[in-house]
């Protein structure tokens, strides 16, 4: 039986309509998140993407979800979604396999600006799920590696069983071209990394402020401790970016969803410079 | 490891960094080299808190016992950061263990000998405390963020 999204693909070129994308394969990354890779040899027309950008995903009959892509922007023939299950479009999303359809829509958003780190120091801050926004400019840089100085990533998870491609963190550490710092709130005896809160990790770097670009992606109030840190050790507040999460509906400004006073996340977002957003992320009402 | 050097090794630590000369051969007094290896407790549940330690390098992890849980990691110290406050508080007992979870080096300081010094010069003992009070605020505000489980909250999640 034809795939009912199939069914239904037009020609495709409103960002509003998805278009039928292929799972390539589907896997657990920790308890309640999973990485859906999809199959872009399908799509139709040009798909390109640019870190800090997030996709519409559609799953037919049920409603559709803001995801960050987390892929490398370089790979062109797949692009990956990391999810948290949580509701109930990432539950059903969570049941798919490969070779599965879902919908997709976009790239839609403001992404996070690589060029502004060309020759300076950058520091990576992310919490939870976090990290999968911030993993594509990770990929970008280390395209590029040596027009950035030091590239640190402070990494901070709920657990170690809750940790986000471990693999892929422990390469990048072992093979030097990244500082990693990694904690968690609760361990094990078998976690042999820091525990407690991410900021805390910046007790054991030494930052040049003035020459480094801060890219920070986690909860907001992790996010709001984050920049009051990074803000206390003298970086200026123009060099620090941040993306931030609303509930997004049509992703093209025009719903209001997402709006966050005079902002609307899906479309001048979800990345800002911080002195854009700090303002609106101390009013609670926001 | 002559005093000489142990003198450089002190001032290097952040936790002592600003203390006059004479206030630091007052704490120089106090103080020995000590290494850990991985695996090795540097201090337990229980005991005596006698001993005040600055990480130079490695890292303690801080853990409880549950009974039938085993032993739970809540914390941990790493180079620039200290171990241990009970040494200075009543009844001078540890209240977690502090495990070594990888080869780690500290500046041991005694910490009857440390509390007698401050007894006797109050402002050593003020400066001392100042400093000890701006880790326990750091360290209460880390915890009270941990407490709130911060990567279980999103936005958006429950509309999802």
């Amino acid at each position: 039986m034809k795939d009912p999204i199939l069914e239904h693909a037009p020609a495709l070129a409103s960002p509003m309509v998805p278009q039928p994308i292929m799972i390539r394969r589907a896997i657990w990354e920790t308890d309640d998140t999973f990485t859906l890779t999809l199959d872009m040899n399908d799509w139709k027309g040009d798909y390109a993407f640019l870190p800090g950008q997030f996709n519409m995903v559609y799953v037919h009959g049920l409603g559709e979800v803001a995801v960050s892509i987390s892929s490398d922007p370089g790979k062109r023939s797949t692009l990956e979604h990391t999810i948290h299950r949580v509701g109930l479009v990432t539950t059903a999303l969570a049941q798919k396999k490969k070779g599965d359809y879902v919908g997709l829509r976009g790239p839609f958003g403001s992404s996070w600006p690589v060029d502004v780190a060309r020759g300076k120091d950058v520091c990576i801050v992310s919490g939870g799920i976090g990290l999968a926004p911030l993993r594509p400019i990770i990929y970008t840089m280390l395209h590029h590696r040596s027009d950035y100085g030091r590239i640190i990533v402070m990494y901070g998870g709920r657990s170690p069983l809750d940790l986000l491609y471990r693999v892929e963190l422990e390469k990048w550490d072992n093979n030097h071209d990244i500082e990693t710092l990694v904690t968690v709130d609760r361990g094990d005896t078998s976690w042999k990394g820091y525990i407690g809160v991410v900021t805390t990790l910046f007790n054991y770097i030494k930052l040049e402020a003035r020459d480094t670009i801060a890219y920070v992606c986690g909860p907001e109030l992790m996010m709001r401790y984050t920049v009051d840190e990074l803000v206390t050790r003298g970086l200026p507040p123009e060099q620090v970016y941040l993306s931030m999460e609303r509930n997004m509906k049509c992703a093209i400004g025009f719903c209001g969803h997402c709006q966050m006073g005079p902002t609307f996340i899906c479309k001048e977002g979800p990345v800002y410079q911080l002195p854009r957003i700090r303002p609106l992320m101390d009013k609670k009402e926001l | 490891m002559e005093k000489a050097d142990l003198t450089v090794v002190l001032r290097q630590h952040p936790f002592l960094a600003g203390l006059s000369d004479e206030q630091m051969a007052t704490v120089l007094g106090c103080a020995s080299n000590v290494h850990f290896k991985d695996g090795e407790s540097a201090i337990r549940e229980g005991e005596i808190a006698n001993t005040f330690y600055l990480i130079r390098s490695g890292r303690i992890s801080l853990q409880v016992d549950v009974p039938g849980k085993g032993s739970l990691r809540i914390g941990s110290t790493g180079p620039g950061e200290i171990l241990g406050w009970s040494w200075l508080i009543y009844p001078f007992r540890w209240h977690f263990s502090g495990v070594a979870v990888a080869d780690t080096r500290a500046i041991a300081l005694d910490g009857e000998c440390l509390r007698n010094k401050c007894e006797s010069d109050p402002k050593l003992g003020y400066e001392m405390l100042k400093r000890l009070a701006q880790v326990m605020e750091r360290r209460l505000e880390a915890t009270r963020i941990q407490l709130l489980d911060l990567y279980g909250m999103s936005m958006s999640e429950n509309l999802r």
